[in-house]
């Protein structure tokens, strides 16, 4: 038997599946023992070990039939924010505790169908708000990235996904990204992860937060891989009327890291006034990189980027307090204790109020502000033009001939638990300010590991592509894996 | 524009999150720190330029208008914290 199945990337693993070297059941087995010895990351929060092995068992007949999809045997982790049937789903909220769906997800129904394992739920922020994972009710996730004595966030909102993957707990994961959820917690932890553009995944049966926002990605080792699950994850479902009905590419066969005379555009405006300097190093790397593999470098410019936050934090409070009007105590979740001669109004209010975490609560109710009346106009209607704005500045680009577009995937590298515990809440959105134009704009972007820092701790860059082009995306960012080659790894502590 | 312990107090009923009085001041501070940063979007002209309403040019898909699932009471309720004969049951909503 193989050693460190555990260890394998999603590509080794389909092969040697194939090859009969090593069973899903063996994978699946190497797996579970790690997540075991992982409890101090906290990043599986759900056990689904049971289902894991009926699935490992059906997907090893599966394959020795020859019906083996690439997917087949692999085993994942799971988003909490992912629906699976009759699996507690709580989008890491107490006020989803006991949740048990009586549906499945369309995008981990694709994966099943493909013959993928469900090792386990991972954690994540409390309804996919937050960069540090810091506010889910199962507690921080901790990244197995550690330099001194302090615990590192993994990032947010997938921090769970991050982690899980980069300690080796599992082969990939799906993440989900409404303002970089999936991009900067991979930069974070030195792992790859794509968010497609807008409608490419189904979003039926994830729990929303801001529907015009939110995608579901894969996050895992290499760029190959998410390129692999992203095929299996995405196509169209009519069950959610934003997925796009257009054919899903073969994405892996569009791997060549042939990049000769694409065009790669470097804006000027992130490049954010205090951005460290091994920011700006890694980014002026990377630039050289892609120049070395054949690409043109071009400056480019999207004037109106610094206003991406400032619009992300009307849109997205503004769908989040509509979507999760839902809790209320009546159909599913908590339901607060009720003193005598309270109402339906009282059920209500103490039901949110003991459900929702404090960021949960901050944002519904900054949604419910800008939603008001005599408010809408001057915030809501105000921030969607300027997302009308910001998505132009992209279509310019790419009309006058950019393939991609080359930026820092985060602000920094990964920082201590609880070190932004004081800061006004303004300070932790600054993690997005590279990401939420992409979700803004509905396009998809890719980070992949890039460098170390000086104090060890990985960095990534972000490439953003063409809508629908996620081929040529994948492509591009695979000739950038391969260039910077980074192969560091956590040591392991935990 | 400045929010103070009263607007917090609105937005919380209107949000339907229980604040308590002594929690409000701090409430309302964060809503400025946030309202502030969001200001910014006030430098931009945006004379002329059309809300955006849907992120992907895509025209919604029709379908027949007839039931596709259905008659599984016993799932619906499965997850209620309070369900009765076939019904979700709540407090009195009528006096």
């Amino acid at each position: 038997m193989m050693t460190d199945l555990n260890k394998l990337t999603i590509a080794e693993a389909r092969d040697a599946l194939r090859k009969g070297d090593v069973t899903s059941a063996e994978l699946t087995e190497a797996c579970l023992t790690q997540i075991e010895g992982a409890g101090a990351l906290n990043a599986f929060v759900h056990d689904t070990s049971d289902i894991a092995r009926e699935q490992a068992a059906a997907a090893d007949t599966r394959i020795k039939a020859g019906d083996a999809p690439d997917l087949c045997g692999i085993p994942l982790g799971i988003k909490d924010l992912f629906c699976t049937r009759g699996v507690p789903s709580q989008a890491a909220s107490g006020i989803l505790e006991g949740f048990r769906p009586e549906y499945e997800s369309t995008v981990t129904q694709n994966l099943f169908d493909a013959g993928a394992v469900m090792l386990g739920k991972l954690n994540m922020d409390e309804f996919a708000m937050g960069s540090s994972n810091e506010t889910s009710v199962y507690g921080d996730v901790v990244n197995p990235w550690k330099v001194d004595d302090r615990q590192l966030t993994p990032g947010g909102s997938s921090g769970g996904s991050a982690a899980a993957v980069a300690a080796d707990l599992c082969l990939g994961a799906t993440g989900t990204d409404t303002g970089g959820s999936i991009r900067q917690p991979a930069a974070f932890t030195g792992i790859t992860g794509i968010k497609p553009t807008y409608g490419r995944c189904s979003r039926w049966g994830i729990v929303a937060f801001a529907s015009s926002l939110d995608q579901a990605g894969p996050m895992a080792r290499t760029v190959r891989d998410c390129a692999i699950m992203l095929e299996a994850m995405c196509g169209h479902d009519p069950k959610d009327s934003t997925s796009a009905d257009i054919p899903v590419p073969d994405f892996e066969a569009l791997l060549n890291g042939d990049i000769k005379g694409k065009v790669i555009g470097i804006p000027r405006e992130y490049r954010m006034d205090g951005m460290p300097d091994e920011i700006e190093t890694l980014w002026a790397d990377g630039t050289a990189m892609l120049k070395d593999a054949g690409a043109e470098i071009r400056d480019i410019s999207l004037p109106h980027t610094k206003y991406a936050l400032p619009a992300y934090y009307v849109i997205a409070p503004a769908e989040a307090s509509s979507n999760l009007a839902r809790y209320d105590g009546v159909r599913y979740g908590h339901r607060a204790r009720l003193e005598q001669g309270d109402g339906i109004t009282e059920m209500y209010e103490k039901t949110r109020a003991e459900g929702f975490g404090d960021e949960v609560k901050r944002r519904v109710m900054v949604g419910t502000y800008v939603l008001s009346a005599g408010f809408y106009d001057a915030y809501y209607n105000r921030a969607r033009k300027v997302r009308t704005l910001i998505k132009r500045d992209f279509e310019q680009v790419f009309d006058a001939g950019v393939d991609a577009i080359l930026t820092p995937a985060t602000p920094s590298a990964a920082f201590g638990l609880g070190e932004m515990a004081n800061a006004d809440p303004v300070q932790m959105y600054l993690n997005d300010v590279f990401t939420v134009t992409v979700n803004l704009a509905g396009l998809p972007g890719i980070s992949v590991p890039a460098g170390l820092d000086k104090q060890g701790l990985p960095l990534g860059l972000q490439l953003i592509g063409r809508p629908w082009d996620e081929g040529d995306l994948l492509n591009t960012g695979y000739a950038l894996e391969q260039a910077a080659g980074f192969v560091a790894k956590p040591e392991k502590w935990w | 524009m400045s929010i103070d312990k009263d607007t917090a107090a609105k937005v919380a009923k209107l949000a339907r999150i229980r604040v308590e009085d002594d929690a409000l001041s701090a409430l309302a501070q964060e809503f400025n720190d946030i309202l502030g940063f969001i200001e910014q979007l006030n430098e931009v002209d945006v004379e002329g330029i059309e809300p955006m309403t849907s992120v992907t040019p895509m025209r919604l898909k029709r379908r027949e208008d007839v039931v596709t699932e259905g008659g599984m009471t016993d799932r619906v309720l499965s997850n209620a914290p309070d369900a009765r004969e076939g019904f979700f049951a709540v407090p009195k909503v009528v006096e």
